[in-house]
């Protein structure tokens, strides 16, 4: 016999557990508060004022330029002048700069011939994205060759970056965040759910009373299906009013893709649950699943990037869909059905681990 | 037949790895009883229980529980048996009253009855004043009074309590019995284990249980007139003395002392039992009475846990 008061039965007390939880409670607030501040005001992708050294050795009024120019790119932070590109290396190696321009004094003759760079950049690549943002220089220089010998100001090319124009990372960092939060809070939570009720001896009372899997299963989902929208809603306003982030989709959209990928971190949560014994193992289980998700789905380094096998693990990981639809909804104005095979595997992720769950938890202690 | 018993197992085995915590366990309860499960710590109390609601899976054997072979037909049986757990298991930071609620409607208790069922066992079980309070914070007699009710709330025919009177003062446990005897003219079979004596004097019936196996079964007054053993107690003002002397005799198994007063239990094929203890201590120069007397519950306890309740005469 089926009965819609056991599982609102369920529900019921576990918001009522969830309510006098004043760590978990705090873990769904801060979460994402943490974060976001973390992502959005200390983690910049987007490199400026490096360290530089310069080396002059033409002293004329154009080198003065390139100079100021590449200051003004803010790529560059100049700090000191230095003698001869020896003294730069080895100020470089010391650590004191990550960026030489060595500008020989044959500088403006080299402009002319146009076969020779004119000026040396040395860069501490070490760091790529350091090395990123320098390539970047090599481009101006580029331009300011192009303007000496047309005259007319015209660049040789233009960037053209349509989504992100001030490159500002936290509008790219945000939506893939809401997934990254989500994935932490959401597949914890329920990972520790039954497990806690086994080391509390709850479990031992409940599996003798008729309550069903399936009952307790969804009934143990749905509070924190709410809890998961509260947060994105929490994410997407500190987003909006801190960073300026827009949502160019359908506000709606980005609510029905996070259910479903709310739902396939708690189903998977539920699997953890029946596996582990106690509610420290379901914590290190949540962790050896959310340290792929982070550095796989895309999120921080771009998923074209990665080899194949990589590439493979991470169609598996529910975040790797969700940045991709989150991104194409708040960023590029996609639609659902745009963006269907995504949302497919999602799906299918969510009804496989459920089904996993029911099944392998079992009302018997052994 | 099978009808006459709440519970029928023929060969009912449970092991852990190397260890057979429940060995062989043949047992036959009537409905409408009590039944005690007496036995040390570790003998296969709470074991047998989990079997018999379908918690665990025998590794060999047969149970019949009201009619239902467990485990393949424990779920019909979840909304007929009452199990109050020996370690508490309602939840701790949900208060009585909810507690209660969460239970009824796990159970599907008709809306109309709920709150009538709850009222009234709130109020049978003096938990009325109490309602508001987290069940993590009452204290060991008030919790034990929450895990009955909760176990009774669906009107179950069969009722498991594993230790419930542990941590429960005497009086408190006086009552609880007063409500378990009140259940069973209701017509419910109850199952209790215990390790207290007159907790066990208590029950209809009972199998004393000892590393797993049933070493003696049947009414108290059976057990106690089917004891294989002699039982002589002596009074000494030198108990300690009077016990050095007895202990070492062949064929004493078990002297207790309890103040000034020894019990000791001998072997059947000692044939004047009370003259060969008197002349022990006499022996020793001690002064010391002695006289025969009948068996107690606690005595074939001891006999039974040393496997001498039947060595002698099955
Ligand atoms: N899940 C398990 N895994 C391994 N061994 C177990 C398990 N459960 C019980 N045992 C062992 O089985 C034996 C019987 O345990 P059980 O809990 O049935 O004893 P008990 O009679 O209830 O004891 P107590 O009076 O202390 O509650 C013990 O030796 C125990 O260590
Ligand atoms: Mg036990």
């Amino acid at each position: 016999m089926s009965c819609i008061t056991r599982l609102l039965a369920v529900v019921r007390k576990e918001v009522r557990q969830l309510a006098r939880d004043r760590l978990t409670f705090g873990m769904i607030v801060g979460i994402p508060m943490l974060q976001i501040m973390l992502f959005g005001f200390a983690i910049n992708t987007d490199v400026r004022h490096l360290d530089t050294a310069v080396v002059d050795q033409a002293g004329s009024q154009l080198s003065a330029t390139l100079i100021a120019d590449a200051e003004a790119s803010q790529v560059v932070h100049v700090v000191r002048t230095a003698r001869d590109s020896t003294e730069l290396q080895e100020r470089m190696r010391r650590g004191e700069i990550a960026v030489g321009i060595v500008i020989p004094a044959d500088f403006e003759r080299r402009l002319q011939q146009n076969d020779r760079s004119a000026a040396q950049l040395i860069v501490d690549g070490a760091d790529p994205l350091i090395l990123g943002a320098a390539q970047k220089l090599t481009q101006m220089e580029l331009q300011q060759d192009s303007t000496l010998q047309q005259g007319d100001g015209a660049p040789l090319f233009e960037l053209y970056n349509p989504y992100n124009p001030e490159r500002r990372s936290a509008v790219y960092i945000v939506p893939g965040l809401i997934g990254v939060i989500l994935t932490m809070t959401m597949v914890l939570f329920t990972a520790v759910a039954i497990v806690r009720e086994r080391e509390r001896g709850n479990l031992e009372l409940l599996i003798n009373t008729p309550v069903r899997n399936i009952e307790l299963m969804v009934g143990k989902i749905i509070p924190y299906i709410i809890i998961g929208l509260l947060q994105v809603s929490l994410i997407l306003l500190l987003g909006r009013f801190l960073f300026q982030v827009p949502i160019v989709g359908a506000i709606g959209d980005v609510y029905l893709a996070t259910l479903l990928f709310i739902a396939a971190n708690l189903t998977l949560g539920l699997v953890i649950s029946t596996l582990a014994a106690s509610q420290f193992q379901a914590m290190q289980m949540t962790f050896f699943f959310f340290l792929p998700s982070i550095l796989l789905s895309g999120f921080m380094f771009p998923f074209d990037g990665m080899p194949q096998a990589a590439q493979y693990i991470a169609e598996v990981l529910p975040l790797t869909h969700f940045v991709r639809i989150i991104r194409g909804i708040m960023l590029r104005g996609a639609d659902l059905l745009e963006l269907l095979g995504d949302i497919q595997a999602l799906a299918l992720f969510t009804t496989l681990t459920l089904t996993i769950a029911v099944l392998r938890f079992h009302k018997r202690l052994d | 037949m099978s009808d006459d018993f709440a519970i029928v197992t023929e060969g009912l085995t449970r092991r852990f790895g190397q260890l057979t915590a429940v060995n062989r366990v043949a047992l036959r309860i009537p409905r409408g009883r009590i039944y005690g499960f007496l036995g040390p710590n570790g003998s296969g109390k709470s074991t047998t229980i989990r079997m018999l609601c379908g918690l665990l899976t025998p590794s060999e054997g047969e149970a019949v529980v009201l009619g239902l072979k467990v485990p393949g037909e424990a779920e019909a049986l979840k909304r007929k048996i009452g199990y109050m757990t020996q370690r508490f298991s309602l939840y701790e930071d949900l208060t009585v009253l909810e507690n209660l609620q969460f239970i009824a409607e796990i159970f599907c208790l008709p809306r109309a009855r709920r709150r009538g069922r709850i009222e009234e066992l709130m109020e049978g079980f003096h938990l009325t004043e109490l309602r508001r309070q987290w069940a993590g914070t009452l204290s060991g007699g008030q919790k034990q009074r929450l895990a009955l009710a909760a176990a009774i709330l669906h009107e179950p025919q069969l009722l498991f309590l594993d230790e419930p009177t542990s941590a429960v003062d005497p009086q408190s446990r006086r009552d609880f019995w007063e409500r378990l005897f009140e259940l069973a003219d209701n017509g419910t079979t109850l199952l209790v284990s215990t390790h207290y004596m007159d907790e066990a004097e208590r029950c209809h019936g009972l199998a004393i249980l000892d590393r797993g196996v049933v070493v003696a079964d049947g009414t108290p007054a059976t057990l106690e007139a089917g004891i294989n053993a002699w039982v002589v107690e002596v009074e000494s003002e030198r108990a300690r003395v009077a016990r050095n002397a007895i202990a070492p005799l062949p064929g004493v198994f078990s002297v207790t002392q309890l103040g000034a007063r020894l019990r000791v239990l001998l072997e059947r094929e000692i044939d004047e039992p009370q003259g060969y203890i008197q002349a022990a201590l006499d022996q020793a120069h001690t002064p010391a009475t002695s006289r025969l007397t009948s068996a107690g519950l606690e005595d074939v306890f001891v006999a039974a846990t040393q496997g001498r309740y039947r060595g002698g005469s099955a």
